[in-house]
């Protein structure tokens, strides 16, 4: 079935004429009207421009152009702007808004033939970790409906398990990517701070955002990563550094590869999830890797450090949305300051106000030192300790999760539950590593991944030990009941 | 440390936000929670660690040359705007 094959299956079926792009985009959006309503996943689906997009990818192919991803079909989190489309970021806020450009993400893989079907459903300004924020309503997990698909890309993360695009485009705050691919058994890569542009990408956190892709295997991903990388003039933060060939570093045997487990990852691990990052370790040994234990000790303020840092940092870009130029305005301003007021308290969910709130009390006189100076004091200290782990091993391996996919409901009250679950993701977040996770079995049969951080700039040797690794296994291979 | 219901006033109007009477008390309770569980950082050794800016070291501020590289945008740009007039956003007045 088209919908089961790999990203390099799908050109190779393009290039010898077995189908079109027009028909495997049709494909895709009959499977999306179809099972998409059970999921929640999509917030808009761009039919008739998908269908023109993919008309034009034929006829690029026809006039003799070729191309990894030229009439692939793709889904954007709707956190990316897409010129003539609506962008609303999950949120109330800007559901009556129409992107008037392309974010680079967006224009890069457009250069490279890829379709858009839609934009995906998202937590709320991309702050949540189970889709539950969002303005549009709750993500549902294909492998359990009454559970979440895991957050803020639980959109993105959706549509790919269930098969209703090859793969998604995401973002990564404190794991966004990552947890939510880990939950509904995919693979989601993060990349290093700074090597995807940012311009056009909805601002959250702007030294711990980054855009990545959700695909179904490390092999799809890198062939998306290798046209979404490199510099970007229009984002101050991108890093002008050559972007390596990922595809040709895929088949790199692992030979002497040295693989480490954190000590701060292992302790408490919940035993069915420690089994599982134990048969993980068995498998790189058996490829030639050798596994070392690695510690580091600042790894358990990663939380509270994310949860200071991530706030004050939401708290300054989300001061743009005040109801002037763009976005909701409430309605019958009294003032400018009620214009303010009400347009952003009506506007922003709860969780968007609790963060915007906490981070304006952590930046606030009398108690910016105590909490914003002392997170930042803090961010350096794991970073430096992510450096020193790096100069004995090349990659350190762990959980995505602490649990399998839980009930929608079930910890959206209290936020720091909630927050809890990004514990083995933020740290590469502070640190601005590349990392990634891929599915590593079941518990409950439900999917639970593993997770692989690296040095800066190391996607290419990530890629490699997630593919070689996906050569062995077949978790990754695993559909829900329904999506096949 | 608890916050009262005066300190997430103050904040909420820093912030721009109106939180109304009903909701207060959750966003009182579930702020307090937040700052006890971020107050954990107090006790970290952070002593003689510079704050860190940015992730990757060795980064500055990349410049351009000061030159004009846009094109005029406005009418497009402004279509998303609840109230323009003459290419200006129209909003409550400001000034008495």
């Amino acid at each position: 079935m088209l919908h089961n094959r790999s990203i390099g299956e799908l050109a190779a079926i393009l290039d010898r004429r077995e189908a079109s792009s027009v028909e495997l985009t049709r494909h895709f959006l009959a499977r999306i009207e179809a099972l998409n309503p059970a999921l929640n996943a999509m917030i808009s689906v761009t039919g008739a421009q998908a269908l023109l997009e993919a008309a034009v990818a034929d006829r690029r192919r026809g006039a003799g152009e070729t191309g990894p991803l030229l009439g692939i079909p793709l889904i954007h989190k709707d956190i990316f702007c897409t010129d003539g489309v609506r962008t609303s970021c999950g949120s109330r806020m800007l559901d009556n808004f129409v992107a008037p450009y392309d974010a680079t993400v967006v224009a890069r893989l457009k250069a490279a033939g890829a379709v858009m079907l839609g934009k995906a459903n998202m937590d709320e300004f991309a702050m949540g970790s189970s889709n539950e924020t969002s303005f549009y309503g709750p993500v549902r997990n294909p492998w359990d409906l009454a559970r979440v698909p895991g957050g803020s890309s639980g959109g993105s993360a959706a549509a790919v398990a269930a098969r209703l695009a090859p793969f998604a485009t995401a973002t990564d705050t404190g794991g966004s990517i990552r947890q939510p691919a880990a939950l509904t058994g995919v693979t989601g890569v993060k990349p290093t701070y700074g090597r995807v542009s940012r311009y056009g990408m909805i601002a959250f956190a702007s030294s711990l955002d980054q855009a990545g892709i959700i695909a179904r295997s490390a092999a799809d991903a890198a062939t998306v990563l290798q046209a979404m990388a490199g510099f970007d003039p229009r984002d101050s933060t991108s890093v002008d550094t050559p972007v390596p060939d990922y595809g040709s570093a895929l088949g790199a045997p692992l030979k002497g590869l040295r693989i480490g487990l954190l000590k701060e990852f292992s302790d408490g691990l919940e035993p069915r999830n420690a089994a599982l990052i134990a048969a993980a370790l068995e498998v790189f040994r058996s490829l030639g890797a050798a596994t070392l234990e690695a510690s580091l000790p600042s790894l358990p303020l990663s939380v509270p450090t994310y949860y200071v840092v991530a706030p004050a940092e939401c708290s300054s870009n989300l001061s743009r949305f005040d109801g002037v130029r763009f976005g909701y305005r409430c309605e019958n301003p009294r003032d400018l300051l009620d214009l303010y007021k009400r347009s952003r308290g009506e506007g922003f969910g709860a969780e968007v106000k609790r963060r915007i709130m906490t981070g304006t009390y952590v930046l606030s006189a009398g108690y910016f030192d105590a909490y914003y100076l002392q997170a930042q004091k803090a961010r350096q200290l794991i970073t430096d300790e992510f450096r020193a782990a790096f100069g004995r091993v090349d990659l350190l391996l762990g959980p995505t999760t602490p649990t399998p996919a839980f009930a929608i409901g079930a910890k959206i009250d209290d936020p720091v539950t909630m927050y809890l679950n990004d514990i083995y993701t933020i740290g590469a977040n502070l640190a601005g590593l590349p990392a990634l996770s891929m599915p590593g079995g079941f518990i409950d049969e439900l999917p639970m991944g593993v997770q692989l951080i690296g040095p800066h700039f190391a996607e290419g040797r990530l890629l490699n030990a997630a593919h070689q690794y996906q050569l062995a296994t077949d978790w990754h291979d695993r559909v829900a009941r329904g999506y096949c | 440390m608890s916050l009262t219901r005066q300190d997430v006033e103050k904040i909420a109007h820093l912030a721009r936000l109106l939180i109304s009477d009903q909701e207060m008390p959750v966003y009182v309770t579930s702020l307090s929670s937040i700052v006890e569980f971020v107050d954990q950082l107090a006790k970290a050794d952070t002593g003689g660690v510079a704050p860190m800016a940015h992730p990757l070291a060795g980064q500055t501020q990349r410049l351009r040359a000061d030159e004009v590289t846009a094109a005029d945008s406005r009418e497009k740009y402004q279509a998303n705007a609840a109230a323009v007039q003459g290419g200006l956003y129209l909003v409550p007045r400001v000034i008495e």
